[in-house]
């Protein structure tokens, strides 16, 4: 039977998914529903749009205005979504390859503007959908299938490349500490401006057997093992942080916001006419 | 009645606002930087939106994203930026989303020469993204006709649902010409057909009896629905199955292809009598029709066929040109793109020739006068 | 009336490409056709530019200039590069700076349009509307009306008075 959550937000006639057995995907979606969910957000109001690859596909499961577009350009179609109707509350399902490699710059951009979008990127550091290729996000050493010997690419972190961008809400979280991810979630829908959401995934079907990090159990148990809240964090000395990653909130301020700024604009100009 | 001089790429946005714009998406390329310059100025004044963009693929995405919310789209763009706007002019098809694609020509391949005119652009029109598909293309050829054609542009694109290509090239896009607008004209805007259905029962794709495409709601609307642009049924759910993929790609070939009586427009001159043809669009047809008046007055019983919607070419017309006339001279500011299309249909009934130029000079009336009477007196 | 087809040339920033859209605009004025283009290179400011102008009172299709009657000059290098396409029995306005070509086939006025602007106006921004001054005494292609009208509705705010001067220094340049 399914939950009360499923019942209300998926539609459950696209169920099963296609995600693999052990795919981090389902509990960064569950995360993002029940965020939805808590917030009381009218299901009409509410717009997801994604782009290509393992995780873009999650909206076709959601009972919400939704849209599937090109690979790289979600961020690039919800800001024309939002620019035309901002009492829409959009929300961006992005994978690492998707959000950083091929839409770098509409990333980078969309923090810029400001423009109040909640994006969520599901980090499995590497490219499922085609194989298991290195993506921005693979460590540098770490293999996929175009890095038979080893990633040479020095990797993003994408946390870091968001706030220097201009975003006004930035967060980590983990599919093993999915709680915090939904609260991380919440405050990103609830900010008024652009929020980036990093929630690191799991694939062990590709990213973990091709560097032999064991199943979904020990992805899974990596993160939790590794990850340290921001609060530690920024206590703990350098050397300890050697191999260990931050999560929380990591980042956050309050500036305009680009969709207000323009119906300013638009208010200002019909004033004088 | 506003009588004024009126450049192109200027009238292009005036005849956008007055078929309904409210959202313009784009990035800054020569030569159709005044059509965001222009939209930039306009659209918030009247409620609309303008956004540049990062890039030209953020540009036409953007475009799309404002058209599924329920504004009338366009981004324009030259041909690099065009280039660069395929992909997601294919997504536009199959989602069947409505905007205008303005695209004012220019020299190429690459960088090309960048200030200089051409009109190498006829195939990628036609061809430009990947996969079957059928589109619309518009090509006018005066300030005036911009204007008018750019309101065409509109109704097209929401009457079947698709994106529309408006090719324009740096000599009408830049040129300025006298223009009469009249106060309270009787233009027709037509406005894409919206669901009134209860939601549980929308369909978003699926084509109701005695319509040409499905009803389309806008996000936010009250349907919550999918767009995608993978192979989908009627809910918009993707499908890998092949009679759904057969069924959904030969209907958005066929809602085209199964209309030019609608769609298809050209304009004849001097063709009644005529026993040689010049077929010729743009700005390259005003070329030609100065040439058709010299030849005439040096005896030569020549006519002008100038299509005014490129894609879907007019194939019954230049069947009916080709079995009047001895021979047809395709001349385009190319290598010879149109000639093509022409030669394929024109070709087993009458002489099918070409003349054209890639230097980024202009065809002059001498040149083609020229032409026509070496062949004709050979 | 027959096609007048004019080509005004200089160096970019010297207001050609207005001078073109103000004669036009003057043309229309008179219920007469009018359409402008232009040329110009990837500078902003120097380089070549070039605008033209046909007038008629007949439809205009071929929209560039194909057989000059009237070419302005404002610099040595656009006279040079486009003397050739003025056709004969056509007029050559040039700047006093700039030498007097070898043609005896076409009718040359050589007049201080720069150092009026410059010196008499003190605004070298207005050689342009000097410029249209010199033509319409020479031509009379548009009635002196329009052309005014047309200026004054092309020109920023506050200038008015200054293109009216210039404009009428335009008129005294030829006799």
């Amino acid at each position: 039977m399914p939950s009360e959550l499923v019942k209300n937000y998926f539609r459950t006639q696209n169920l099963p998914h296609i995600w693999c057995p052990g795919c981090g995907n389902g509990i960064v979606t569950r995360a993002l529903v029940k965020a939805v969910d808590s917030l009381g957000l009218d299901k009409d109001k509410v717009c997801v749009v994604s782009g290509i690859g393992c995780s873009s596909r999650a909206p076709g499961y959601l009972d919400f205005n939704t849209l599937h577009t090109t690979h790289g350009r979600a961020l690039a179609f919800a800001t024309g979504v939002k620019m035309a109707n901002p009492e829409l509350k959009v929300i961006v399902i992005t994978g690492d390859g998707d959000s950083s490699a091929i839409g770098g710059n509409h990333l980078i951009h969309a923090c810029r503007r400001n423009i109040d979008i909640t994006t969520v990127v599901f980090n499995n550091n590497t490219y499922g959908m085609t194989g298991g290729q290195f993506s921005p996000t693979t460590p540098t050493g770490d293999k996929g299938t175009t890095a038979p010997y080893g990633n040479v690419d020095p990797n993003f972190d994408l946390c870091n490349l968001a706030t220097a961008a201009g975003a006004s809400y930035v967060a980590r979280g983990t599919v093993f500490a999915a709680n915090q991810l939904e609260k991380n979630i919440i405050a990103g829908i609830q900010n008024k401006g652009f929020s980036f959401i990093e929630a690191m995934s799991t694939c062990p079907t590709y990213y973990g057997r091709k560097n032999r990090k064991g199943n979904a159990v020990d992805m899974t148990t990596y993160l939790k093992e590794n990850a340290i809240n921001k609060v530690a964090w920024d206590k703990l000395p350098e050397e300890k942080k050697e191999g260990k990653f931050v999560i929380g909130e990591l980042h956050s301020i309050e500036r305009p916001e680009y969709t207000e700024q323009y119906d300013k604009l638009i208010a200002s100009l019909r004033k004088e006419g | 009645m506003t009588v004024k001089l009126m450049q192109g790429n200027e009238a292009c946005v005036a005849g956008a606002l007055r078929a309904g714009m409210k959202f313009y998406a784009g990035y800054p390329i020569t030569p159709s930087t005044e059509i965001a310059e222009l939209s930039a100025e306009a659209l918030p004044k009247v409620g609309g939106k303008f956004i540049q963009m990062e890039d030209e693929i953020g540009g036409i995405a953007a475009t799309l994203g404002g058209s599924l919310t329920g504004l009338k789209s366009m981004t324009a763009t030259s041909g690099p930026g065009f280039s660069l706007k395929q992909e997601n002019i294919g997504y536009g098809i199959i989602t069947e989303t409505p905007c205008v694609i303005v695209n004012v020509q220019r020299s190429g391949p690459s960088t090309g020469l960048p200030t200089s005119p051409a009109q190498g652009d006829i195939m990628q029109s036609r061809w430009g993204t990947h996969g079957d598909h059928s589109i619309i293309t518009l090509y006018p050829s005066s300030v005036k006709e911009i204007y008018y054609t750019t309101i065409r542009a509109f109704n097209l694109a929401e009457k079947y649902r698709t994106p529309v290509i408006l090719l324009l090239d740096e000599i009408i896009g830049h040129m300025r010409e006298k223009i009469e607008i009249p106060e309270n004209d009787d233009v027709e805007i037509i406005d894409r057909k919206k669901p009134t259905c209860d939601p549980s029962e929308y369909k978003a794709f699926k084509v109701k009896d005695g319509d040409i495409v499905p009803e389309m709601a806008a996000f936010g609307q009250g349907y919550r629905y999918h767009v995608t642009g993978l192979v989908h049924d009627e809910t918009g759910f993707p499908s890998g199955n092949e009679h759904v993929a057969d069924k959904l790609l030969n209907r958005l070939i066929d809602k085209i292809e199964n209309n030019k009586d609608d769609i298809v427009t050209y304009e004849e001159y001097l063709l009644d009598d005529a026993d040689i043809a010049i077929v010729s669009f743009g700005s390259i047809a005003r070329s030609s029709k100065t040439a058709v008046d010299t030849l005439r007055s040096q005896g030569y019983k020549v006519g002008l066929f100038r299509p005014i919607t490129i894609w879907p070419s007019p194939e019954e017309q230049l069947v009916e040109l080709a079995s009047k006339v001895k021979k047809i001279y395709v001349v385009e500011l190319n290598a010879g793109q149109y000639f093509l299309e022409v030669e394929r249909i024109a070709g087993r009934h009458t002489q099918v020739g070409k003349y054209g130029k890639i230097n980024g000079d202009i065809i002059t009336p001498e040149e083609i006068v020229a032409v026509v009477k070496e062949d004709q007196n050979a | 009336m027959k096609r007048w087809e004019l080509r005004f040339s200089g160096s970019g920033g010297q207001g050609l490409i207005t001078g073109g859209i103000i004669l036009a605009e003057a043309a229309i004025l008179d219920g007469k056709n009018a359409l402008q283009s232009q040329s110009y290179g990837p500078e902003a400011r120097g380089g070549a530019s070039k605008a033209e102008v046909i007038i008629s009172d007949e439809e205009i299709s071929f929209p560039k200039v194909e057989h000059c009657d009237l070419l302005l000059s404002l610099t040595q290098l656009s006279c040079d590069k486009y003397l050739s396409s003025l056709k004969p029995g056509g007029i050559l306005v040039i700047d006093d700076s700039v030498e007097n070509p070898d043609r005896d086939d076409i009718n040359i006025y050589r007049i201080p349009i720069l150092s009026t602007a410059k010196e008499k106006l003190g605004k070298p921004m207005v050689a342009n509307i000097v410029a249209l001054g010199a033509i319409h005494s020479i031509t009379e292609i548009v009635s002196q009306e329009s052309l005014q009208k047309a200026v004054l509705s092309r020109v920023p705010k506050g200038t008015e008075e200054l293109n009216k001067s210039a404009l009428k220094e335009g008129y005294g340049l030829v006799k």
